[in-house]
């Protein structure tokens, strides 16, 4: 069964609380960004229908916001889920290359996740990192300025921390 | 060099932090607000200032605030956009991370002249680690009495929080992000009633970009006569500029508006020059939905006068041979960039970023990717470009909010100004994918960057 640890509930009680009594539904973003690091990486119909439960809002509600935005995922991801940049400013920079190498690296294709479930490549539009390029996201941080030297040693760095 | 105001103290270390930044002169702006000008005294300057709304539509910050409704008894919100999402753009990340304070002291000054006791920073969700920065800066404010209750014994309250979106560009757009924040999808609000007026929950709001409200200090510190001292015309004080692309030295200047496109672009204090020693081809100055322009229109206007980095300067010719000051996201391209490539990446942005709400944006932008895609990739036909054309006729203007003309103005400017490459591509469909048009003669006269 999904529930947030005791830990979590109060950081959604903290959530609430920015908010003006009875617009408890403004903190659903937040919330489900909560949800989705504490469930697996991803949102499944359960944990979007707990945090409808504890938003004391319609399913519906969630699930039309969850499907808006594109950092909710909606189906199972790796440990580790490279977001890649493909927009114009990534792209003059040579973010092509760099969307090839990871993907024959690691034998994925985009969307696609490894056998062992360590990885998943996605593509994403415009993280505001253009001068950086390019780059993608790797959790909670930015990798920037990549070559395929650093594809490699993130590759690494993450398959020596799930050991 | 020119004068910063934003950056001033940017490379002084530890400047992240509450101590520092007060013993560098920070919150002594707020302090005069709040404890000898009062709100009007602010407004009043903030006018005088000619600030105009840093996110890119360029609004003057002062008759926004003006605007602002006062019903007896209804709460008034300040809501700080940092949802900064336009291609090329990354200006406000750089604030927020190196100098929190400098935003938190605009966003207690513009709150204390609007009457808004909450304000939301609402900041997009892919920069994860932003808003442990934000709060702790809002935390160490709080402990030194320049956030909560009563602040610096005025009576003033004010609490500021930080909200993360969840990845959609829309939500740039203010009645969009309103929405947002309210927990829902971000579909724009159709206008009137304007924010000003039902807002955030139905109350008075103003949204406006971070670096609009953090300039507030430096207006309020050194005064509105001084602030319009710099730049030239209605493009008062200094700008944030991300410059990117194929350019030696990417990153974020803040440049006062009185300077040439050709002294930002080629100068070692900017972006140094092209990179490898290549010949400019194109840029896009004002992030990724302003017109693209040509190296022969960009140095130089239709006219023949330098073109400078200020509003007017680089809106002259309108969008026939000008463009956008716009966000400030500064796209570089050199000979060897494929404009064809350039503008199907932009309009697959638009087409995944749209919200779906109107049918010509939800339809257009889908359109327009893929018959960019078909002549990127060597199916083209030569009709694809007129249709291309009709296409982005059609969705300009004829939807609820400026995404629709976001999407419109790049695949256009593309067009007008680059057909022969579109061309190109349809006729030399296997030769297209091998190689890219090259220069052609849109760099002509141009000097060769300098020194590389």
């Amino acid at each position: 069964m999904v529930q947030f640890s005791e830990e979590k509930l109060n950081k959604v009680k903290e959530i609430i609380a920015r908010y003006p009594e009875g617009k408890q539904k403004s903190a659903l973003i937040p919330v489900l960004h909560l949800a989705q690091e504490s469930f697996g990486g991803w949102l499944s119909a359960e944990t979007m229908d707990y945090v409808a439960s504890l938003l004391q809002i319609k399913p519906i509600e969630v699930y039309e916001v969850a499907t808006f935005y594109s950092m909710f995922n909606l189906t199972p991801v790796g440990k580790y889920l490279f977001e890649v940049c493909q927009t114009g400013p990534c792209m003059v920079s040579g973010s092509d290359n760099i969307i090839e190498y990871i993907k024959s690296k690691l034998g994925i294709g985009v969307g696609e996740t490894t056998p062992d479930g360590m990885f998943t490549l996605k593509l994403v539009e415009c993280l505001g990192a253009c001068g950086y390029a390019p780059m993608m996201q790797l959790g909670k941080h930015y990798r920037e300025h990549l070559t395929p030297a650093k594809v490699d040693e993130i590759i690494a760095e993450c398959r020596a921390k799930a050991n | 060099m020119g004068r910063k105001l934003l950056l001033e103290n940017a490379h002084i270390e530890g400047i992240r932090y509450y101590d520092t930044y007060r013993r560098n002169g920070g919150y002594a702006a707020a302090e005069k607000a709040l404890k000898s000008m009062g709100p009007e005294a602010v407004l009043e300057e903030v006018k005088k200032s000619g600030l105009r709304g840093r996110g890119g539509a360029g609004f003057p910050t002062g008759m926004k605030w003006s605007f602002i409704a006062k019903p007896e008894g209804v709460p008034r919100y300040l809501v700080c956009n940092a949802d900064e999402s336009e291609p090329g753009t990354f200006k406000d990340r750089y604030l927020m991370e190196f100098i929190p304070h400098l935003l938190i002291e605009g966003l207690l000054i513009s709150s204390f002249t609007l009457g808004a006791n909450a304000c939301y920073i609402y900041i997009r969700g892919e920069y994860a680690w932003i808003p442990d920065i934000l709060e702790q800066a809002i935390a160490e404010a709080k402990n030194n009495g320049w956030l909560g209750k009563n602040i610096q014994g005025t009576g003033f309250d004010l609490e500021i929080y930080v909200q993360r979106g969840a990845g959609a560009y829309i939500c740039g757009e203010e009645t969009a992000l309103i929405e947002s924040l309210e927990g829902k999808r971000g579909n724009p609000r159709i206008k009137p009633p304007f924010p000003a007026v039902k807002g955030l929950w139905q109350c008075p709001t103003v949204v406006n970009n971070v670096e609009t409200l953090a300039a507030v200090v430096p207006i309020i510190k050194y005064g509105g006569d001084e602030y319009i001292k710099l730049g030239t015309g209605k493009s008062t004080g200094t700008k944030l500029i991300s410059a990117c692309g194929n350019i030696n030295k990417p990153g974020v200047y803040e440049i006062e508006m009185n300077i040439s496109v050709e002294e930002f672009i080629f100068s070692d204090e900017y972006c140094g020059g092209i990179r490898n020693g290549k010949r400019l081809k194109a840029c896009i100055p004002g992030g990724s939905s302003v017109p693209v322009l040509p190296a022969n229109l960009l140095l130089k206007t239709a006219k023949g006068e330098t073109r400078m980095m200020t509003y007017e300067s680089l809106a002259d010719g309108g969008f026939a041979t000008g463009s956008m000051l716009g966000s400030g996201g500064f796209i570089v391209m050199d000979e060897d960039q494929c404009i064809v490539k350039n503008t199907l990446t932009f309009a697959r942005f638009y087409h995944h970023e749209s919200c779906g709400q109107c049918s010509p944006c939800r339809e257009g932008t889908g359109w327009m990717e893929k018959v960019l895609k078909n002549i990127e990739t060597g199916k083209g036909k030569m009709s694809d470009i007129d249709l291309l054309w009709d296409i982005q006729r059609k969705i300009e203007g004829n939807t609820i909010c400026p995404l629709g003309d976001a999407a419109a103005w790049p695949v256009a400017a593309a067009i007008r100004h680059f057909r022969d490459e579109f061309e190109w591509h349809v006729k030399n469909p296997e030769e297209a994918q091998r190689r890219n048009f090259g220069l052609a003669h849109y760099a002509d006269p141009l000097p060769v960057a300098a020194t590389v």
